[in-house]
């Protein structure tokens, strides 16, 4: 057993400033075997598959090849060894080609001339044994995203690995695309392979894994092996709690019908479903939590419902008015308003004032013509200081001067100018401490009560719990559970969210 | 599983069509500046008998080939996502240095000794120069993270200073050197005569040919497209990113100097506000010849044909006799007007492979 061990992680730790992101975690890899890591976001997988690929170094511990100790400080070091990694997040260079992407950093060449006939061949067979006859020379940047992330594998696969790993492959595959990638593992295992396996599909998972660790709060909480286990137990060791059955059911909210979606159903580029016949109803007063895990079109629902999808097929009606031909600024006249997932990206301008960024939605009402009034845009946004207890050092400082909680209430304070009727909040306490957190729960629910509409993404599923008061579930695209907030357990929740396709009827 | 029928039968056709079709795209899109150039040769020819004259072409090929051998090093710098400001200065420094050495020597004060240097080890030791200044501002970049535009308008300034400092303000005439000195034969760089062309013709040749060698057919130069496309990716497929931003500066160094040498030769003398304002010129051959200024698109080719059209746009303009200033406007017309058609492809091409897949 021990000799089949090829890699191992022993006693790693990683402090990054603030947060001890792994502690004290063994993890081995074994020759032809499928080790599967899995985890709550933040829990740390991402942090130790970096560490085995050399882009993180470990704070502690060693890490050991063939049972002799290595050193790698760079991504070089690990390819040396022999070690190749998937990202999550693509990282391609969009102005190659397929080919040049796979060989990057590793040119075949004659004499030091690029030898670019035969990189192209043997992309070719690679993309073939991948069964995704790409031609080699396209260029990546006008590649699908489905077609990407096969581009993605090919190039890991292209460096003869011992150790694969894969953080989240499937997140951009279709069920067919799976299905390929499967083969391609089983095949990889046979030669001997040895091969890390990240996802948040626990059914996935336990198709493919051979052995199963369980990451919690940075450290290693559960290891065995994949037959011996089920999705109820995965949940268990995730969550650090036993799964209690839980019932969903139905809630009649007090208000009238304020916001209903009907049929709303979005496909990627590459034919990929995004949302899938998505129904949803919001009555005033209403906080509807919806949560759901990374990709499961948490994100792409709220941003059709502001009309940054027109390609979206389906209906949205606010107060019985359809919405569907209006573009953004319109839904905002009409009375909608989103914090975005991305605060820094998409939320606020970082050159710009408090006061400015607080106003710049709704700047109509503090204009007379042309002239802005600056006193009344001032007396607004002073109010919503004092409103959302908002910390700043003073209105006309930067924005980058206030911490990410207060950051975050400027946000929301921008959306509240524009006096929405209904708020939609994606993920609004990532990245905000405590108290700004609870804080902002507490104004979400002043806001239901005064007779807002509100709809929250989130993650985390202590949030949903704590202030929505139905909860619906989303996994890749689809409405899969809908629960009353007070009958519905984090782990009911959670193995809603990881239903495989064969929950949603698909077929591969 | 999928059928091995349906694979066979379906997906091979289609990619092979594509390829097929891009290329097509492709070229014409690598054509657009060619085609631009012969519309202006034509049209000068035909308005200006005096445009097609042997005399006039090799004046206004050599009037390109400083441009061109500037804007070589500078593409290199543009595909790697960076800009170079300090090439003009770089030439006018590199021209100083070689016009002191030959002039006046090296005066080694404590040894009372002047050191006259054989005229390739002058060349030698301006290239040199060059490659310092490129190292400077490669080092600024690359490992104090200073962005580039930043970074190489204070190495324009400090380049430009040094020149002046070297010659105290005041030109270095007569650069003819002495036979007793061995160190003549520095003026053929700028007026000399190989098999019937002017030496920096030569020159021009040989950077672009070496520029578009490297760019297109090595490793290095595919991973300064890949640092240009995206330096994050790069970065993680194990391609030492600091090394290329490094490299590509240097060899834009290498290059200006190179123009720095040609210009003293052609004029036998070394004036240090030589080469103001070529970096525009230089930065424009590159934009005109499809290098997109976010890097990681374009060629060493396409550039060529850029300088190629600023000089012949320069030299008609003048043989039509239109005004100076005009020619200015019109300079600036061309670039952003190039720009734009570049912008236009770009999104039909993009909009084109989307609809393919």
């Amino acid at each position: 057993m021990s000799q089949d061990v090829v890699f191992e992680a022993r006693e790693v730790s990683v402090q990054f400033p603030g947060t001890l992101a792994l502690d004290r975690v063994t993890f081995r890899l074994r020759r032809g075997k499928v080790s599967a890591l899995i985890g709550e976001n933040g829990a740390g997988k991402s942090t130790l598959v970096k560490l085995l690929a050399g882009i993180v170094q470990p704070t502690l511990g060693t890490l050991l090849l063939d049972g002799m100790k290595i050193l790698m400080r760079s991504v070089r070091d690990a390819d040396a060894h022999g070690i190749g990694l998937i990202h999550q997040e693509l990282n391609l260079c969009p102005n190659l080609s397929v080919a040049e992407n796979i060989y990057l950093a590793r040119e075949l060449t004659v004499h030091g001339v690029l030898d670019k006939r035969q990189q192209e061949d043997r992309t070719r067979e690679l993309l073939e044994r991948l069964e995704h006859p790409i031609d080699p020379g396209r260029l990546v940047g006008d590649l699908p995203l489905g077609q990407q992330q096969i581009v993605e594998i090919a190039k890991a696969l292209a460096r003869d690995v011992r150790i694969l790993m894969m953080d989240e492959p499937t997140s951009a595959l279709s069920a067919a695309e799976i299905s390929v990638l499967f083969r391609l593992i089983r095949d990889l295992k046979s030669r001997g392979v040895a091969i890390v396996y990240i996802s948040h599909r626990i059914e996935e998972l336990l198709q493919i894994a051979d052995t199963v660790s369980i990451l919690r709060d940075g450290r290693m909480v559960g290891e065995a092996a994949a037959g011996d286990v089920d999705t109820r137990w995965v949940v268990e060791q995730m969550t650090g709690r036993p799964v209690s059955a839980a019932e969903p059911a139905g809630h009649a909210a007090s208000g009238p019908e304020r916001l209903r979606v009907e049929a709303l159903t979005l496909t990627a580029e590459n034919g990929r479903p995004l949302l899938r016949d998505i129904s949803l109803s919001l009555r005033t007063g209403e906080v509807v939590g919806i949560y759901g895990l990374m990709g499961a079109g948490r994100t792409e629902l709220l941003e059709c419902l502001m009309g940054l999808h027109p390609e979206v097929v389906g209906s949205v009606f606010m107060d019985s008015k359809r919405l569907d031909s209006l573009d953004t600024s319109r839904r905002i006249a009409s009375g909608l308003a989103m914090v975005p997932e991305n605060r820094q990206a998409s939320g606020l301008v970082q050159s710009l004032s408090v006061v400015a960024n607080m106003t710049v939605s709704s700047l109509g009402r503090f204009a007379n013509g042309v002239w802005l009034l600056r006193a009344s845009e001032e007396a607004a946004a002073a109010r919503m200081v004092s409103d959302l207890r908002i910390k700043a050092p003073g209105l006309q400082h930067n924005i980058g001067s206030l911490s990410g909680g207060n950051q975050q209430k400027v946000v929301l304070a921008k959306c509240l100018l524009t006096q929405p009727r209904v708020l939609l909040l994606d993920e609004p306490t990532r990245g905000v401490d405590v108290g700004a957190k609870r804080e902002i729960h507490a104004l979400v629910k002043r806001l239901a009560a005064s007779g807002m509409g509100i709809i929250l993404v989130s993650s985390e599923l202590e949030e949903v719990r704590a202030i929505a008061t139905r909860i619906v579930v989303l996994s890749r695209g689809a409405v899969t559970a809908e629960f009353d907030a007070a009958e519905a357990s984090d782990d009911a929740l959670a193995l809603a969210a990881s239903a495989g396709p064969e929950a949603l009827g698909e077929t591969a | 599983m999928i059928p091995a029928s349906d694979k066979e039968g379906k997906a091979p056709a289609p990619a092979a069509q594509r390829t097929r079709r891009l290329s097509v795209g492709a070229q014409l899109y690598r054509l657009r500046a060619l085609i631009v150039l012969f519309a202006l040769v034509t049209g000068f020819a035909m308005m200006s008998p005096a445009f097609l004259t042997t005399g006039n072409l090799t004046i206004l090929v050599k009037h390109v080939a400083i441009n061109a051998i500037l804007a070589v090093g500078m593409t290199f710098v543009i595909l790697s996502g960076g800009i170079d400001l300090s090439v003009g200065s770089v030439a006018g420094l590199a021209g100083i240095i070689a016009g002191g050495l030959i002039h006046g020597g090296l005066v080694l004060h404590s040894l009372g000794v002047v050191v006259y240097f054989h005229t390739w080890v002058v060349v030698v030791l301006a290239l040199v120069a060059g490659a310092l200044v490129g190292a400077t501002n490669g080092a600024l970049i690359s490992q104090l993270r200073v962005a580039p535009f930043i970074a190489t308008l204070g190495t324009l300034y400090m380049a430009r200073g040094a020149a002046l400092l070297i010659s105290n303000g005041a030109t270095f005439p007569d650069l003819a050197g002495r036979a007793e000195l061995g160190n003549t034969g520095f003026l053929s760089l700028g007026s000399g005569n190989l098999l019937g062309l002017p030496v920096p013709i030569w020159l021009m040749l040989a950077f672009a040919a070496a520029g578009a060698f490297v760019a297109e057919r090595t490793p290095f130069g595919r991973r300064v497209y890949a640092v240009g496309g995206n330096q994050r990716a790069a970065e993680l497929s194990g391609v030492r990113v600091k090394r290329i931003q490094f490299a590509v500066y240097v060899i834009s160094g290498v290059c200006a100097a190179m123009v720095g040498l040609i210009i003293a030769a052609q004029l036998a003398a070394a004036h240090p506000s030589t080469g103001e304002t070529f970096e525009l010129n230089a930065i424009a051959a590159v934009v005109l010849g499809g290098t997109s200024l976010m890097g990681g698109r374009g060629s060493v080719g396409g550039t060529i044909i850029g300088a190629f059209v600023i000089g012949v746009l320069a030299d008609g303009l003048i043989l039509m006799g239109v005004s100076e200033f005009w020619q200015i406007v019109i300079k600036g017309l061309v670039i952003v007007i190039a720009v734009i058609l570049d912008q236009m492809q770009q999104r039909y091409m993009r909009r084109a492979a989307a609809l393919r897949s």
